[in-house]
């Protein structure tokens, strides 16, 4: 009995001591609620896997969905006299005066995920997605098809939202300025990006009598919604199939369907900054300086598209969220 | 002679929704034939599938009219309804899913034991909703409030996961077709679900209890009828209903979002009681009111959707057509029908005062 009383105190002795000397940058990170969607899991899941006591950080984790609560958060992290805050805001206005704290206070600010209105002079750095190019990137690899008709059923994601304005503008776009690009059909799947809500779409749109050969839906959810809706009604789709179907996210179970040949095309939309995060910081820490940095102070995720005639096993493996 | 009177008497009691469904049919047969052709087509999977709106009518409400059914046993007992159906729906699946993954693999056996467990976990939320309702005599809006606001919530609690996806061939069998039959298989849910309650008011007395408890809990109880014990059991068989609801909805897409899932669904649901010609305060019930209630609001939407109607907007003019259905049912414009028809034929009028306490 002693001797186990002696090893455990032992190991509570030595595991403190460790404790003590594991003093890594302190780092405060504010992120959105992970049952947001797929991405968010997995932006948050990057996120504590990157930023751990091993990698030599001592990192504190705030996941709040409102604007209140994250502000709340930040000025927790300058008073606690953390080095650097992480940032995804769940609105973009609002963060002026907590910033400039910060800057007094001499605590850098990274944001990721999502852009904040204010003076780019606030934050050391952007790390985020291009939306629009996402869109871009999508439209021409459709485009790239050389279709004779393109004849497009739309869903749309949250309106308003950055990931729905950029990825419908390119497509928008591109209807407007081509004879033969035409949106037969749209809805959206609403704030939350509804696969329920794009299969009624999509339905609506067969039973209607319309006529589409592509299907863009702005996330892999509601693209899934509508390939529901077309096995249900006997349409074929994918690569050998009468429809196209294209998705957004990259979640690893749509680009699977990618792989069987019962999609075509899934747009990246990455959730993984963290990555480029812990570089910088790292970089900072070793006395150098961040470079490629725009004019708002961005550093854009590299982003891709998949298409099911190229992609791999070792991509979905690389990619899938 | 009796036999026949009870038989128009209980088509009269229907004669609101059967008039709606009438108008629907004739609008569209006027608008475009072709809305009710039907025909077979192959689908990716190789599989045989009815097509057509009248199919995919049919098949869409199956969770509504499901959910109607038990609704409607809620609405007859306790005289208020549950509107925390689809946030239970939401824990349901998080169960299944949750059993399932336990499981490993999504096979027929797995399939049930996940089923059954999602099943009384349902019903033990309900059981929690009719607690309140029947023991503490709290309004049902208001008790079932609580399991709304934050039943997906607790789905999400159950299983962190935000999207899981189940693609399993057992699982689009139920949620699409069987391999073979070409008819979707949620029709048949609704049909199993109906049969057996049906079953149930054949051979025992619950559906003559429930009217008594709503209609005049006093006077049951008087009688030997055990208020409580009635609610908490209309509660129950709302839970299966959801739970059935529940899986459909998961299979339909192969993945469960405890957010989406089911979502918005209760108000249709009290919808479909309400145009199926059901006191919502109580008392007498119809289960095919309500069912032929959730084909009308489906039937409504299909056909703003085949008129082309944006779907941003198809709520609104919902919400007219429904005004105009609910107020034609209402009790005043019944009793002032039922007048006319008794002054022009001299004895035949419908079930006003259907309910009155």
């Amino acid at each position: 009995m002693k001797k186990i009383l002696v090893l455990v105190l032992a190991l509570v002795m030595a595991l403190s001591c460790f404790g003590a000397l594991a003093e890594g940058i302190k780092v405060g990170i504010i992120n959105l609620d992970p049952s947001e969607s797929g991405y968010r899991e997995a932006n948050v899941r990057n996120l504590t896997e990157t930023f751990t006591a091993d990698n030599g950080y001592d990192a504190t984790f705030v996941t709040a969905p409102t604007a209140d609560k994250q502000l709340e958060a930040a000025k927790g992290f300058i008073t606690d006299g953390k080095q650097y805050i992480l940032v995804s805001a769940a609105e973009t206005t609002g963060w002026d005066e907590v910033l400039e704290e910060a800057k007094e206070a001499g605590v850098k600010v990274f944001l990721f995920d999502r852009m904040i209105e204010c003076d780019p002079s606030l934050y050391t750095a952007a790390v985020v997605s291009d939306m629009a190019k996402e869109g871009e990137t999508a439209v021409a690899w459709l485009e790239s098809l050389n279709l004779d008709e393109y004849k497009i059923l739309h869903i749309m994601g949250q309106m308003g939202s950055a990931a729905q304005v950029g990825r419908s503008g390119a497509l928008e776009e591109k209807c407007a300025a081509e004879e033969n690009w035409t949106i037969v059909a749209d809805g959206t799947g609403g704030d939350s990006w509804d696969p329920a809500e794009a299969r009624k779409i999509a339905e609506a749109a067969i039973n209607g009598g319309v006529e589409f050969n592509i299907v863009y839906a702005e996330n892999d959810g509601m693209a899934d919604g509508v390939v529901a809706a077309l096995d249900a009604a006997g349409i074929t789709h994918g690569v050998d199939g009468d429809v196209i179907i294209m998705g957004f996210d990259c979640n690893k179970w749509a680009l699977e369907k990618l792989l069987a040949g019962e999609w075509n095309y899934d747009g990246q939309c990455s959730p993984f900054q963290a990555t480029k995060i812990d570089e910088l910081i790292k970089t900072l820490e070793a006395g150098g300086e961040i470079e490629g940095l725009n004019e708002l102070n961005q550093i854009i995720s590299d982003e891709k598209g998949f298409d099911a005639k190229t992609i791999t096993q070792e991509d979905i493996d690389n990619y899938g969220l | 002679m009796k036999r026949k009177s009870k038989a128009l008497s209980s088509l009269a009691e229907l004669l609101i929704p059967l008039i709606a469904l009438g108008i629907l049919i004739l609008f569209n047969l006027f608008r475009d034939p072709s809305f009710f052709g039907i025909r077979v087509a192959v689908n990716n999977a190789g599989n045989r599938v009815l097509t057509g709106n009248l199919i995919s009518i049919i098949d869409s409400a199956s969770e509504l009219a499901i959910i109607a059914m038990g609704m409607t046993m809620v609405t007859a007992a306790c005289g208020g309804q549950d509107i925390s159906v689809g946030a239970v729906g939401a824990i349901s699946g998080a169960v299944l899913v949750k059993i399932l993954q336990a499981f490993g693999a999504i096979t027929g056996p797995s399939l049930i034991v996940a089923f059954i467990g999602a099943c009384l976990a349902t019903i033990l939320f309900k059981l929690f909703n009719g607690t309140l309702v029947a023991v503490f005599r709290i309004q049902p809006m208001i008790a079932t409030l609580i399991l709304f606001s934050c039943g997906r919530s607790i789905a999400y609690w159950i299983n962190g996961d935000a999207t899981p996806q189940l693609a399993s061939p057992i699982l689009s069998s139920i949620g699409m077709t069987i391999p073979g039959i070409p008819v979707p298989t949620p029709i048949f849910c609704v049909i199993l679900v109906g049969v057996l309650l049906a079953l149930v008011f054949r051979f025992t007395n619950i559906s003559l209890y429930t009217q008594s408890v709503g209609i005049n809990q006093g006077a049951a109880r008087l009688n030997g009828i055990n208020p409580v014990a009635i609610k908490l059991l209309s509660f129950a068989l709302l839970g299966v209903c959801v739970s059935v609801a529940s899986l459909i909805g998961i299979s339909r897409l192969g993945q469960l979002n405890h957010k989406t899932l089911l979502v918005d669904i209760e108000m249709d649901a009290i919808l479909a009681v309400a145009i199926g010609g059901n006191n919502l305060g109580g008392g007498k019930f119809k289960l095919s009111g309500s069912i032929l209630g959730a084909y009308i609001i489906q039937m409504l939407t299909t056909t703003l959707y085949a008129m082309k109607v944006s779907p941003v907007n198809v709520k609104a003019y919902k919400a007219i057509v429904i005004i105009v259905i609910v107020v034609a049912g209402s009790p005043v414009v019944k009793e002032k029908i039922g007048a006319l028809m008794k002054r022009r034929s001299g004895g035949f009028h419908t079930a006003a005062g259907k309910g009155v306490r």
